[in-house]
């Protein structure tokens, strides 16, 4: 069983990121970039399967620009066999991101499309979701346990009030969230060996995919800061002031 | 101009996050639609295979009758954010996450890198794809029901997908999204059992229990008790943080709250530069005590 894991480059997320002044963006010349989490897991849950026998190949695929053949040889140094960059210079969003993804599944036709539920980056929580839509595929987003055996994948989903478990029956799309394991890091021997896989580059317009973003963003501008600090002695002062200064107790 | 509102329900009753996303439609003028999709549900899409409420057919359902809506919006909630881009992207259009303000009907304020900047963002699509930040627009009065109920009919289920089964907390307390008071534990508790001591004093302030990811990850409570980034988003009227150190991702989740408290044994906490009633020492004779004192005036 063949398996596409999607990964994309971030802002790292120990970076407290900075509103640019002229509120264009946020600034992201010479930070620190990383695999967004979830992906990373997402890359983890794809080795285990590797491991386990039950997946044969493991397609690492990214979209964007030229630096994120960094982030996926993390991927390749992780397990990844092999590398797709669909590059870009273009602002993309989930919804082209999607598109892409689709473009490439067409070809590789992989059984499994593994993913991070959210980028760390605009928040947005879709590409996974959208992708299962556009290829007509089940989906199970927000996955924390995932076992898949004859042709069908049983996963766990962490939901508001507690777990859910569907059965889906392959090919289907799923989304990592934080407990469904605990990445490894990359070895040394492994990231040398990364060095010498596979990577392929394609540009979106061989893929026939229209990337024109359908969002503008018009500003970005830092959230108002909260005025904290306050400090009390006791237990005694704490109760006192809930209760005559803040008056969120009776 | 008409709006579809997708209610989250649990086949009985509403769940207040359809109130907060109904509040948002408010902003943006125009007829609003109610779509309560379930099974059993005396609703406007009725059909067994909607009983489970799974995205793709819920998703179909939508996308079915989405025709005259300029607008269709769902709370971001975990059952928001499963469905809306199964919407958004069958439609070809973009979904806008996480509204926080309606700026007019085609402009919205988004927060992004873990609300460390808030995006103004506009739409160019013809329909509008929305989740809400349920907290972000205070819930609608559920009052009058004089609208008319219309019967529309599910697709076909997905062949693909079935729900084999929910293991749903159980608990008496207000559920975290809607609670006026959260006390939240963190990896300070240092084991599950632990909790206990929150729940004692969570009963004197009819309060709900949630958790840092940190306390999540070590399995000392469930996942639906986290607060970030990633989890829920809270804004209660008193947040106690016990033994949270402060990560911006949790901060995330819950710095909209009215008034918090920090309690933890280290000055430096980053959670106490966002506290407004910061209180320095051992949260296991703290929390008793503060317990303590609720309960003696």
């Amino acid at each position: 069983m063949k398996v596409l894991i999607p990964v994309k480059r971030v802002v790292d997320f120990n970076v407290k990121v900075r509103v640019k002044p002229d509120g264009s963006g946020v600034d992201t010349a010479n930070v620190k970039m990383s695999m967004n989490p979830f992906d990373e897991i997402a890359v983890e849950e794809a080795v285990r399967l590797k491991e386990k026998g039950i997946a044969s190949e493991l397609v690492a695929i990214s979209c964007g620009v030229a630096a994120c053949q960094e982030t996926l040889r993390t991927a390749l140094a992780l397990g990844a066999d092999r590398a797709i960059l669909i590059e870009t210079n273009a602002e993309l969003q989930p919804l082209a991101v999607a598109k892409l993804l689709k473009a490439i599944v067409d070809k590789e036709t992989p059984q499994l499309v593994i993913l991070g539920k959210q980028a760390i980056d605009d928040d947005s929580n879709q590409t996974g979701q959208m992708l299962a839509a556009l290829l007509g595929w089940p989906q199970a987003t927000f996955a924390s346990k995932v076992d898949i055996a004859g042709g069908k994948a049983t996963v766990k989903r962490e939901v508001d009030g507690g777990l859910e478990t569907v059965a889906m029956v392959l090919p289907a799309v799923i989304t990592t969230d934080l407990r469904l394991n605990e990445p490894r890091y990359a070895t040394l021997p492994n990231i040398m060996k990364a060095k010498k896989k596979p990577l392929d580059v394609v540009k979106p317009d061989a893929l026939g995919v229209d990337v024109a973003p359908r969002l503008a963003t018009l500003k970005v501008v830092e959230p108002p800061k909260r005025k904290g600090g306050g400090k009390v002695a006791d237990v005694k002062e704490l109760v006192a002031k809930l209760r005559s200064e803040a008056k969120v107790i009776s | 101009m008409s709006i579809l509102v997708v209610a989250e329900h649990d086949h009985s009753t509403l769940k207040s996050a359809t109130l907060h996303a109904v509040a948002a439609c408010g902003k943006l003028g125009g007829d609003i639609h109610l779509l309560v999709a379930g099974h059993n549900a005396r609703g406007a899409a009725e059909a067994p295979q909607l009983a489970g409420q799974l995205a793709e057919n819920v998703a179909a359902l939508i996308v079915n009758i989405a025709g005259p809506y300029s607008h269709i919006v769902l709370p971001a909630t975990g059952f928001g954010k499963n469905i809306a881009p199964r919407v958004a992207a069958s439609l070809d259009v973009a979904q806008v996450s996480d509204i926080m303000s309606v700026e007019s009907p085609d402009t919205f304020i988004r927060p992004i890198y873990a609300g460390n900047a808030f995006a103004t963002v506009q739409s160019k699509d013809a329909k509008k794809v929305i989740t809400v930040r349920t907290t972000a627009f205070d819930a609608v009065v559920p009052e009058g029901g004089h609208a008319a109920i219309e019967d529309v009919a599910a697709p076909p289920g997905f062949e693909g997908i079935e729900l084999l089964g929910q293991e749903l907390t159980k608990s008496d307390r207000p559920e975290l999204t809607s609670a006026r008071i959260i006390i939240s534990g963190g990896r300070g508790l240092q084991k599950g059992e632990n909790f206990k001591m929150l729940e004692a004093l969570a009963d004197k302030l009819n309060a709900a229990i949630g958790a840092s990811r940190a306390a999540v990850d070590a399995g000392f409570v469930p996942n639906d008790y986290q607060v970030g980034q990633t989890g829920k988003i809270v804004a209660p009227d008193l947040y106690i943080a016990v033994g949270i150190s402060g990560a911006i991702q949790h901060l995330a989740g819950m710095k909209d709250s009215k008034v918090i408290v920090a309690i933890n044994k280290d000055p430096e906490a980053p959670i106490f530069q966002i506290a407004d009633y910061g209180l320095v020492g051992d949260l296991f004779e703290i929390v008793p005590a503060l317990t303590a004192e609720l309960s003696s005036t």
